[in-house]
């Protein structure tokens, strides 16, 4: 991720904030700024949601580009946010707990770095609702 | 004064390592280091966790506790010694994660493990003054003690936030009296990842003399007695020297009970006085008065005399207590340790 990209996403990925279209009730992260369904008629304005969700699949990854090998193994998720969006996202647990169907709550975490003397990404993980 | 706390929230990471796990990897007999110091656990951070997270963590739960509107939040302050940047203020970052910018100031502080209550001054004055509705002011810190070090025992990961204000206070902040003065009893250079100690100088002319002359300077000027408080908090460098002050001020070892988190915990520096006050505030009844004293080695000490309102009883339950985040720990070997505190470059 370079510095300017995460820039324009980091209100996004501080705080799950999408979209919600007013005409016909859908939710969407990442935001749109044009409802699909709706089209033109669509009223799509900001929406932040609440962070809880569940975990739809999830895979655990082994190898990982340089920037995340640090962290492996890491658990990442499809996750279906209560609200109805799907997002993929790491969830931080222990690798015999999850499962398909897991209740999760968002957390804010460091999703990584570019370098020792670069910029710090910090952002959006999952961690299980039972947790504090 | 008018002015006091409307809200806290903290947060601790959920691993655990025993000081027995730390003591084998040295050869250090596990025993006398839980005779001297009285710490049993302490909390790592997870791999992806730093004084950021942790302070935004802390942050939203006091935002939650008492449902604030971050909008109204006018200053932030963040007290640390592990700020992750040298230029790129921690508090900006809060600012950001709980919705309280732009229309807003913020700095980060540092003065060992008292930069959290300095920002809780900072804050009094202006919300106090009115130049800001509601203030923010955090201590967090992932403090780390050299591999082998002493304070390898009791470096420990957390934070805690309060949101400090005039009106719907459930505590208010009746004093505060500080106690500064230059001493060398612990230091760490720019550019260097551990801190350097004076080593047996840094207890009397460091802790004991700052503490107890804050805390006798508070209670002079407002005429209290350590029986005029229901509970007492002293900073927390170990469960030895909280224990030892209070004894010596004339404190009790009940009082000092609810807000001794440092046996299960470790030295959350920054957050460790805050973190005290947080855990008696969770059992505190209306009415309740307070005493804090806490210490940052350079050397100052910040003292606070608190009296608990009615509003405690209806905000406290809606965010985790510090019981329950001291509760379900995960625990890790030494390896997993070091890799998680960064000690094993990859
Ligand atoms: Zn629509």
């Amino acid at each position: 991720m370079s510095v300017p990209r995460f820039w324009r996403r980091l209100k996004n990925l501080y705080n799950l904030i999408g979209t919600h279209c007013k005409k016909c009730g859908e939710y969407y992260y990442p935001p749109r700024n044009m409802c699909p369904k709706c089209r033109r008629i669509g009223q799509v304005v900001p929406f932040k949601f609440k962070g809880i969700g569940e975990v739809v699949t999830f895979t655990i990854v082994h190898s990982a580009a340089k920037d995340f090998a640090k962290n492996t193994p890491y658990i990442l998720a499809i996750i279906k946010l209560e609200e109805g969006p799907h997002l993929t996202s790491q969830v931080i647990c222990n690798h015999n707990d999850i499962h398909i169907g897991m209740k999760v709550k968002s957390a804010f975490r460091k999703l990584g770095e570019e370098s020792e003397k670069g910029m710090i990404y910090y952002g959006t993980k999952f961690v299980p609702l039972a947790d504090n | 004064m008018n002015v006091g706390i409307v809200s806290y929230g903290a947060y601790i990471p959920r691993y655990r390592i025993k000081i027995e796990e730390i003591a084998k990897v040295w050869g250090d007999d596990a025993s006398s280091i839980l005779d001297g110091l009285m710490i049993y656990e302490k909390s790592v951070p997870d791999m992806d966790e730093d004084t950021i997270t942790i302070a935004v963590e802390a942050a939203r739960h006091a935002i939650n506790r008492a449902g604030v509107d971050p909008g109204r939040i006018g200053a932030i302050f963040t007290g640390s010694e592990s700020h992750p940047y040298a230029v790129k203020p921690t508090s900006t970052v809060v600012a950001e994660a709980i919705g309280a910018t732009p229309d807003l100031t913020v700095a980060d502080f540092e003065f060992a493990c008292k930069a959290g209550t300095a920002a809780i001054q900072a804050c009094m004055g202006l919300a106090e003054s009115g130049i800001v509705d509601l203030g923010m002011a955090i201590g967090a810190d992932v403090s780390q003690g050299a591999p082998g070090d002493a304070l390898e025992y009791s470096a420990a990961a957390g934070g805690v936030a309060y949101v400090i204000g005039k009106e719907n206070l459930i505590a208010k902040i009746e004093s505060t009296y500080s106690f500064t003065t230059d001493t060398p009893d612990f230091w760490r250079r720019e550019g260097m990842p551990y801190p350097e100690h004076g080593g047996r100088f840094t207890g009397e002319p460091g802790y004991f003399k700052h503490v107890t002359s804050a805390a006798t300077g508070l209670m002079k000027r407002m005429g209290t007695k350590p029986s005029d408080y229901n509970y007492a908090i002293f900073h927390q460098p170990n469960g030895k020297f909280p224990t030892r002050v209070a004894k010596m001020l004339g404190f009790s070892g009940e009082q000092i009970k609810p807000g001794l988190v440092v046996p299960r915990l470790g030295n959350t520096y920054s957050g460790s006085c805050m973190m005290g006050l947080a855990a008696t505030l969770d059992i505190a009844k209306p009415g309740d008065r307070i005493f804090m004293t806490a210490f940052g080695s350079g050397a100052g000490s910040d003292a606070f005399s608190i009296s608990v309102t009615d509003r405690i009883d209806e905000i406290r339950n809606r965010a985790p207590s510090v019981e329950k985040l001291l509760s379900n720990p995960i625990y890790m070997d030494y390896a997993t340790y070091a890799k998680h505190k960064g000690k094993i470059k990859l």
